[in-house]
C-alpha cells in the first residue's frame, strides 16, 4: 500500500482545518472498509488520511424522547445500529438494511456515513434513511448546512459534498403513529453480495388501520442514484391497503424505475423483482402496524 | 510516518512503532511474526484475516494498525493455554472435522469466539450469520457449524 500520513482530529472543526491544509492530497476515512480497499488497489492515492474515528459526537446514536427526533452520527457503525433495540423496534427498515450489509466483520467497522458518501447505486444504507425522510447535516469550511438524504446523490460515486465537507450526522424526524417500514435486497446469494435491487417501503395508515395516509417507496440500484418511486407513492395515498393495491403500486414503481441491463442482472428481471418486493414489503409494513395497534 | 502505539495483544502489553499505512494484518504477520492469522483476499471478502479488536471480529486486512492504539486484540495465537491445551473451539474444530486444509480456520475460530463470547447460546442461524464473512473452500461449512455448536456445549466462551 502506498504510504500516507494518518491524522486523527478530535473535533469536526479540526478535521476540516486539516483538510484545508492538505486539500488536494487528503481524504477522510471513516471505518475504512471502502477507503482501504481503494488505497490498496491504487484507485485512491492520498498523502493524508484524516480519520473521523476520534470525533466523539460523530459516533453518537440518540433519540430525543421529548421531540421524537432520532440522530444518527455519521460514524455510527452498521453493527451498532443492528444491535440497537430502539432501531430494531422503532425503525425496522434501518435494521433490515444494515443487518444485511457485507459480513459482520464489515458491519463492525463500516459506518453509515461512509456508506452514504461512498454513493454507490447499491448502497444499502441510503434507502431506509430516504424512506424515513432523513436529513443530512453537513459541515464544511463555510459552516453548516443540511440536505435531505434523498438529495445527497448526484451520480454514482458523486454526492453534493464540497471538497473538505463532512457529513456529521443524519436526523430522522418523529415518525407518525401507525407507521410500518421494511427493506429487502435481492441478490444472487444472501451474504456478502451487493444487491441487484434494493426495495424499501414505509406506510402510515389512518386509525382504521387500512387507509394509507403516507407512503414511501425507495429503490436502490434502480437508477444511477437511489430513487423514490413517487408515482407509486401517490397512487397509494387514500387507498385501503391490501394485496391488490400493493400489486398495482409495484407495477407503477417498476415502470418508474430506470433499471438497466448489466453484467449482474437483466432489466426485465429487476423490474419483476421490484413488482414482487414492493408488494411483499408493503404487506410486511401492514403486518407490523397491525401487530402493534 | 511512524507512530508509537500501545495495545494489549492476547493479554500482553505491547508498545510498537508502526508506519501509518500498515494494516493490522501486516503488523501481525510481517512485523511481529504472528503468522497464525492468514491473508486470503486482502479485500475484506474472505475473513481469513479475522481477529478480535475490543471484542469485535474485524478483517485485519482492512484495519489500520495505527487504529489499534489503546485497544485489546485477540488472535489465534492467544487461544491455547501455555501448556498446550487447546481452547474448546480449537479442540472442537479438530474433533468435528471443522478443519481440513486449515487456511480458513484461524479466521473461522476468531469469528466464532467473538460470537460465543457475546452470545454463549448462539443458535445455528446466529452462527451462520456470524460466519457469513468467512469463506471455506474445503469443508462445506456444515462441520464448521457443528464444531461451533459442540464448542458451545464445552463452554467455548471461556478463555
Ligand atoms: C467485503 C465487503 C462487503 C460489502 N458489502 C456491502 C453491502 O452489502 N452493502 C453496502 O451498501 N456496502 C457494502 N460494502 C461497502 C462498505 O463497507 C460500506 O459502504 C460502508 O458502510 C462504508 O463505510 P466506511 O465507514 O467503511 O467508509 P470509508 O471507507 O471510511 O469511507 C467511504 C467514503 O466516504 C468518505 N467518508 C466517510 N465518512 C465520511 C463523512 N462522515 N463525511 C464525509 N465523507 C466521509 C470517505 O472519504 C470515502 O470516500 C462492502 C464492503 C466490503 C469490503
Ligand atoms: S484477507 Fe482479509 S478478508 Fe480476505
Ligand atoms: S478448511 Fe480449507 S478453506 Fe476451510
Amino acid at each position: 500500500m502506498k504510504p500516507f500520513t494518518y491524522l486523527s482530529p478530535k473535533t469536526v472543526e479540526e478535521a476540516i482545518a486539516f483538510h484545508g491544509q492538505h486539500s488536494e492530497t487528503a481524504k477522510y476515512i471513516g471505518g475504512g472498509t471502502d477507503v482501504i480497499v481503494k488505497v490498496k488497489e491504487g484507485w485512491m492515492e492520498p498523502d493524508f488520511l484524516i480519520s473521523l474515528k476520534k470525533i466523539k459526537e460523530m459516533s453518537e446514536l440518540h433519540k430525543n424522547e421529548a421531540t421524537g427526533e432520532l440522530s444518527i452520527g455519521a460514524m455510527v457503525t452498521h453493527a451498532t445500529l443492528e444491535k440497537s433495540l430502539m432501531i430494531q423496534n422503532e425503525y425496522p427498515i434501518v435494521y433490515d438494511a444494515v443487518s444485511n450489509i457485507g459480513s459482520l466483520q464489515v458491519r463492525n467497522v463500516g459506518t453509515i456515513g461512509g456508506n452514504l458518501i461512498n454513493a454507490v447505486p447499491s448502497a444499502d444504507g441510503a434507502i431506509p434513511l430516504i424512506a424515513l425522510d432523513g436529513v443530512a447535516q453537513l459541515h464544511g469550511a463555510d459552516g453548516e448546512r443540511s440536505s435531505d438524504v434523498k438529495d445527497l446523490f448526484l451520480a454514482p460515486y458523486k454526492t453534493i459534498l464540497k471538497p473538505g465537507e463532512i457529513l456529521k450526522k443524519i436526523t430522522i424526524p418523529p415518525q407518525a403513529p401507525r407507521t410500518g417500514s421494511a427493506y429487502t435486497k435481492f441478490g444472487r446469494r444472501a451474504a456478502m453480495e451487493l444487491p441487484l435491487i434494493g426495495i424499501g417501503v414505509l406506510l402510515t395508515v389512518d386509525e382504521d388501520l387500512e387507509t394509507c395516509t403516507r407512503a414511501r417507496i425507495v429503490l436502490g440500484v434502480a437508477a444511477p442514484t437511489p430513487m423514490r418511486a413517487v408515482d407509486a407513492e401517490k397512487y397509494l395515498i387514500g387507498k385501503k391497503i391490501n394485496e391488490n393495491v400493493l400489486i398495482e403500486a409495484g407495477k407503477i414503481a417498476a415502470d418508474e424505475s430506470k433499471v438497466r441491463d448489466s453484467v449482474r442482472g437483466k432489466a426485465w428481471h429487476r423490474k419483476e423483482m421490484i413488482r414482487v418486493h414492493v408488494k411483499r414489503m408493503g404487506l410486511n409494513c401492514l403486518k407490523k402496524i397491525q401487530k402493534i395497534n | 510516518m511512524t507512530t508509537n502505539i500501545s495495545f494489549l495483544l492476547n493479554g500482553d502489553e505491547i508498545s510498537y512503532d508502526v508506519k501509518d499505512h500498515w494494516t493490522l494484518l501486516h503488523l501481525l504477520r510481517e512485523e511481529m511474526g504472528l503468522i497464525g492469522t492468514k491473508e486470503g483476499c486482502g479485500n475484506g471478502e474472505c475473513g481469513a484475516c479475522t481477529v478480535i479488536v475490543d471484542k469485535l471480529a474485524v478483517n485485519s486486512c482492512l484495519y489500520l494498525a495505527i487504529e489499534v492504539d489503546g485497544t485489546a486484540i485477540e488472535t489465534i495465537e492467544g487461544l491455547a493455554s501455555t501448556d498446550g491445551t487447546l481452547h474448546p473451539l480449537q479442540q472442537s474444530f479438530v474433533d468435528n472435522g471443522g478443519i481440513q486444509c486449515g487456511f480458513c480456520s484461524p479466521g473461522m475460530i476468531m469469528s466464532s469466539k467473538a460470537l460465543l463470547d457475546e452470545n454463549p447460546n448462539a443458535n445455528r442461524e446466529e452462527i451462520k450469520q456470524a460466519l457469513a464473512g468467512n469463506i471455506c473452500r474445503c469443508t462445506g461449512y456444515i462441520p464448521i457449524f457443528k464444531s461451533v455448536e459442540a464448542a458451545k456445549e464445552m463452554g467455548g466462551q471461556n478463555e
